[in-house]
């Protein structure tokens, strides 16, 4: 190989970028862990079934949003027909007012930082 | 006919791991399998194809310069498009890798009435380029919020601030809106412009449709079918920490994805892309031009067998003396 010494720093430099998650992984050395949502209410069914929920509950508080700060819509029917305010504080945290233990497993977990607490308070946790 | 077959050999793949995960339910096949043997053939391939060329012999200073060379104190010389110091071609190389600055000379060549030939203004290609580089740099960088736990920060800067319009719920990405711009622009340059669709092959346009097919499925994701992105996370960790699981409930679209990602990344050593390795080793570019300064020798120069002119005249002293001829030594 001619310039080999400099080829070869390269292609090490060039595996160990790609191979970056691997050996985070071995370094940081915890335990896999999957995220368990704590959900601590009685109530049974949410404002959608709990699918739709996991993977769009971020659509829907944002039409919320729309709809309740431009339109001036506060009632939502829900899939059973029962009537709900467009709330987040009062409606989604009075059954998930356990922000760390509920909304923070999956979103720290996949890295997502929502704006929600931009605006709105975050809910003091007692514990 | 290379678009049509490219294309087709995209919906092939796509249909091979629709029918693979929905009919078949072969999803340890396609999550796991697959992936590892694509990063493996990405790896092992990525180095033979280097050490190949690393094994190129470059004998010569190959000098293509935009600048004014090195020569007399008093004449002013262009560092950085006529390097003649290490320095000098560490900045061209890194203004080729960043910004493709060669790319950026790029000039269209027309023939006029008259005849006359014209050299037009061409940085469409250029920008559309770099642009789509730097994108899917970014969503590379941004896929790895999938497989680290916990999340470096850095990441999660890099996707706050490719996020920044907060247009949408989840967010719109700007890096995936100007990656579909840019594929669709240089799928169409090479449809459109009869030159360069006659010079244009399959081995072009199977890495555009690929690409496309995979923005386009990363696409639909986010944005339009959701996807369980806890699972998926599970199922990449599982893969990065070498205890693969495949969790339940996982849209047919991921497999879609992961699939064609693995075919890129399998394919990528043996196709035009291995340019991502090639520009590091472009003579034209990282090389001095100091060949005036400095004396190269091939290196495949092999001793050459001489005969002094000393040597010649101890074999044939005698003879010479006895003829008179003149000696250097008596």
């Amino acid at each position: 190989m001619y310039d080999g010494g400099k080829i070869v720093v390269g292609l090490v430099v060039f595996i160990g970028v790609v191979t970056f998650p691997l050996w985070y992984r071995q370094a940081s050395g915890e335990a896999l862990r999957a995220p368990e949502p704590k959900i601590v209410t009685d109530a049974k069914e949410c404002v959608a079934p709990t699918d739709y929920m996991r993977a769009s509950h971020q659509a829907m508080l944002n039409e919320w949003r729309d709809l309740v700060v431009r339109d001036g819509m506060r009632v939502y029917v829900a899939f059973n027909g029962q009537e709900h305010e467009m709330s987040l504080s009062n409606t989604c945290m009075k059954c998930h007012p356990n922000k760390v233990e509920f909304c923070d497993q999956c979103h720290n977990y996949i890295g997502v930082v929502p704006y929600c607490w931009d605006c709105h308070i975050e809910p003091k946790e007692s514990n | 006919m290379g678009a049509l077959v490219s294309f087709f050999a995209v919906v092939v793949l796509v249909a091979i791991v629709f029918v693979g995960v929905e009919a078949a339910n072969l999803r340890y096949l396609f999550g796991v399998i697959i992936p590892y043997a694509a990063l493996i053939t990405f790896i092992a391939g990525f180095i033979y194809r280097i050490v190949i060329w690393a094994r190129s012999p470059v004998p010569f200073r190959i000098t293509t310069t935009c600048g004014q060379q090195k020569s007399h104190p008093w004449i002013k010389n262009d560092i950085l498009d006529n390097p003649h110091s290490t320095i000098g071609v560490i900045g061209r190389m890194l203004l080729e890798v960043l910004l493709f600055r060669s790319l950026f000379r790029n000039t269209r060549l027309e023939l006029r009435n008259g005849p006359k030939l014209a050299y037009e203004w061409e940085k469409w290609l250029w920008l559309a380029g770099l642009v789509f580089h730097w994108s899917f740099l970014v969503i590379l960088v941004r896929h790895l919020r999938f497989f680290t736990e916990p999340v470096p920060v850095l990441i999660q800067a890099l996707e706050g601030l490719d996020a920044f319009f907060q247009i949408g719920l989840p967010a719109l990405y700007l890096s995936d809106a100007v990656i579909l711009a840019a594929v669709t622009y240089l799928f169409l340059r090479r449809v459109l412009i009869p030159e360069i669709r006659y010079i244009s092959l399959a081995a072009d346009y199977f890495p555009l449709f690929l690409i496309f097919g995979l923005v386009l499925s990363g696409v639909l994701m986010r944005y339009f079918v959701r996807v369980d992105v806890v699972a998926i996370k599970e199922l990449a960790m599982g893969l990065v920490a070498f205890r693969p699981s495949v969790p339940e409930g996982i849209n047919v679209l991921f497999y879609i994805h992961l699939f064609l990602v693995s075919v890129l990344f399998a394919y990528f050593p043996f196709s035009k892309l291995m340019h991502l390795g090639g520009v590091f080793l472009s003579p034209t570019r990282n090389l001095a031009n100091n060949n005036r300064m400095e004396r190269h020798t091939n290196p495949w120069n092999y001793p050459v067998k001489v005969h002094t002119y000393e040597e010649y005249e101890d074999e044939f002293r005698d003879k010479m003396k006895a003829a008179g001829l003149p000696l250097e030594k008596e």
